[in-house]
């Protein structure tokens, strides 16, 4: 234990501006997260593996003398096109089935993506450089990697294109409308097999902008999707389907819970202490559950 | 029908065959000596498992091609029967099983990465197999009484603690205060211990002593803190991903520090990777290409850095160069003993004592080389922004001045 962050107020400022900038970027994530597990009923192990798949977009990019930050455009267009491949492939497939074996197909594509990744790319771990410099606050006792800044800017702007493109578009009602009730809206003649596609290449497509950013910000590596989907889903099922303030409230407050765990109990139980919290609420869930005899499917 | 018989007579055929050849792969047929392997060609250590492969691959040629090895006056060749672990410890100790109850090889060569070794040397100590490795530094492999285990390189603890000591040296013999941050796996702890005993032989104080996940891809936590309490040294060891991402978050964040102690930096490409902004950070190696080690296989560094850049394509890392020595060590140890017999190729080896180009190996009776000083070399760049690793301790083998303080980002 050390509470080196409360003897230097300083270091308090730094661990929530931090913990704000890294939590919007993983509400990012658990934004599409939430987008398709609301209306397709599919919780995608994969979803990692698709951030560090946009992130070696990038990174690619960064190799062949392009500056990384075009890969929040480059990414997403190629993401989109892989999250519909693997829609036609595998995920239509298990679309209609129980939650279990949705989970069991993701996780075999997680871990074809991871292998296919080290396979193509190396086990080396990368980043991309972004050049951008620092911001220094407080007489430079904070200071902020304008990289982490960029990533923060970027997350929120597609955020919020995507919530106006669900509220405008003819997509977005459609994709609305199947997650409210698939049935009618397949009755009333949406294409539910077209909306169920598009939702998950826009959600490969987030996954895709968080990765480039990601490749900016931190490093990549085949085998580091895991702690990303894991955040996700925490994020989903604190925040709750379909409820975006949540997603991005829920995501700050997990970038400050860790970089506070990080303070105080060490950097080695970072991600163990999203584990452990996970398993607290998911407790906490169930017990509230049971009290009120509902049963959510 | 008849095709169908004419098929399952040719693939019983094949099948027969293939048998037989597999079992004909023992230990020393003919004119070669068969060493087995098993290397991580796949999964997360794939790219050193390479580099290790191809310092193996190097070497067989190279020895193989100057005469061989000369046993009871009759002239051998080597061959290496290779098998990927796929990175995993389980699969490495099933595949050494494997490599000496089915195929009979009765000498290994190591894997690479200390976990791997760990999972390989209790197969090989039960089966009497002596094995050299060029890949396992971590303590823990040297303190189990293994007899049959015998490491090229100079064990983990040993990494750093020549920082520590220059530090102090630099510091007018006084005292320093050190950061520390490592990840938690056998080899960077091992590092850790290392320093911990630096710190304790000069008095040195402990400041920051953190622990890093293996996921690691975020340090800010242990570099505010360093800018707080302003350390004399920072020590980093997280394998290739801890020096990456201890660069870029010092670079951004501006940490100021007078020394930067890593691991890894060659492995991780640093000066290619970060240009600029890694220079300066110390990193601990066990070979340079610009030591003065001879040998009659490859000369010397330099030369065996550009032969080996002709057959690859790439510079050498060390974890190649001392792949490459094993099979140099082998070769000594057979040729000593006169004789195939494991016992007396086990004893022979555990008398070595020579030059190699990747330098002096000597083993203690835990199985570490000994005779073998880590070297530290400092990123070190020009004007025009390209970066060179150029050696500055121990100071016998220096080929550039250490440059102490580093500069403060504002003045760079």
């Amino acid at each position: 234990m050390d509470f080196l962050v409360f003897q230097y107020p300083m270091i308090t400022v730094q661990a929530c501006l931090d913990g704000i900038l890294l939590g919007v970027l993983f509400a990012l994530i658990a934004y599409g997260m939430a987008l398709q597990w609301g209306v397709m009923n599919i919780i995608n192990i994969a979803q990692g593996d698709l951030v560090i798949l946009g992130g070696y977009i990038a990174y690619f990019m960064y190799l062949y003398g392009i500056h990384p930050a075009w890969g929040v455009i480059v990414a997403p267009v190629i993401m989109y096109f892989v999250g519909i491949a693997i829609y036609k492939l595998v995920i239509n497939k298990v679309v209609d089935r129980d939650l279990f074996i949705s989970i069991l197909a993701t996780f075999g594509i997680s871990i074809l993506f991871m292998q296919l990744m080290n396979f193509a790319f190396g086990a080396d771990v990368v980043l991309a450089n972004s050049g951008y410099g620092t911001t220094m606050l407080f007489d430079s006792n904070v200071v902020l990697p304008n990289s982490k800044i960029f990533s923060a800017f970027i997350s929120i702007l597609f955020a919020a294109c995507l919530v106006i493109y669900m509220k405008k578009s003819k997509l977005g009602r459609a994709i609305r409308a199947t997650a409210q009730n698939a049935r009618a809206a397949k009755i009333l003649g949406v294409d539910t097999e077209k909306v169920y596609a598009a939702t998950f290449g826009i959600n490969a497509a987030l996954c895709g902008v968080a990765g480039a950013l990601i490749s900016i910000t931190f490093t990549i590596h085949p085998y580091m999707g895991l702690p990303y989907t894991i955040r996700s889903f925490m994020i989903v099922i604190v925040a709750g389907l379909g409820n975006l303030p949540g997603v991005a409230m829920s995501g700050m407050g997990l970038g400050v819970f860790e970089e506070f765990a990080d303070y105080i109990l060490g950097t080695e139980f970072r991600i163990g202490s999203v584990f452990l919290l996970l398993v607290l609420i998911l407790v906490y869930r169930r017990f509230k559950l049971s009290r009120k005899r509902e049963y959510l499917k | 029908m008849r095709l169908n018989k004419i098929i399952l007579s040719f693939v019983s055929a094949l099948v027969i065959l293939f048998s037989t050849s597999v079992a004909s792969f023992a230990k020393v047929v003919g004119d070669k000596i068969i060493l087995g392997a098993a290397i991580s060609l796949t999964g997360k250590y794939s790219s050193n498992g390479v580099h290790t492969q191809n310092g193996y691959n190097m070497a067989v040629d190279r020895i193989n091609s100057m005469g061989g090895v000369k046993v009871g006056g009759k002239t051998y060749k080597f061959d290496i029967i290779y098998y990927d672990d796929e990175s995993n410890p389980k699969r490495a100790a099933q595949l050494a099983e494997r490599l000496i109850s089915q195929d009979g090889v009765e000498f290994m060569l190591g894997p690479y990465s200390s976990g791997l070794t760990k999972a390989i040397a209790p197969v090989t100590e039960k089966y009497g197999v002596p094995m050299v490795e060029a890949n396992g530094a971590s303590r823990s492999l040297f303190t189990k009484g293994y007899k049959y285990l015998f490491a090229v390189l100079a064990p983990a603890n040993l990494y750093l603690d020549v920082a520590i000591e220059t530090a102090v040296e630099l510091n007018g013999g006084k005292p320093v205060r050190i950061a520390q941050a490592f990840e938690q796996d056998a080899f960077s702890q091992d590092v850790r211990l290392g320093i911990l005993d630096a710190a304790e032989r000069t008095g040195s104080k402990i400041i920051i002593d953190d622990k890093l996940p293996k996921e690691l891809n975020d340090m800010a936590a242990t570099l505010v803190k360093v800018k707080q309490m302003k350390p004399d040294v920072l020590v980093v060891s997280g394998h290739t991903k801890g020096a990456l991402t201890a660069i870029r978050q010092i670079a951004e964040m501006k940490v100021d520090v007078p020394m930067l102690a890593m691991t890894h930096c060659d492995a991780a490409k640093l000066s290619k990777q970060h240009g600029k902004n890694s220079q300066y950070a110390l990193c601990a190696s066990q070979w340079h290409k610009s030591l003065t080690y001879k040998d009659d296989f490859f000369k010397d560094g330099m030369t065996y850095a550009a032969d080996f850049q002709k057959e690859f394509g790439y510079d050498p890392p060390y974890q190649s160069a001392e792949s490459s020595a094993a099979l140099l060590v082998f070769k000594d140890a057979f040729e000593r003993a006169n004789s195939f017999d494991q016992k007396k190729v086990r004893d022979a080896l555990a008398a070595t004592n020579m030059q190699t180009f990747y330098g002096n190996i000597k083993f203690a009776p835990g199985g570490q080389n000994v005779d073998k000083p880590m070297v530290l070399f400092q990123v070190m760049c020009d004007a025009s922004g390209s970066c060179e690793n150029k050696v500055v301790a121990p100071l016998k083998w220096a080929s550039a001045k250490l440059i102490h303080p580093i500069p403060k980002w504002s003045e760079r």
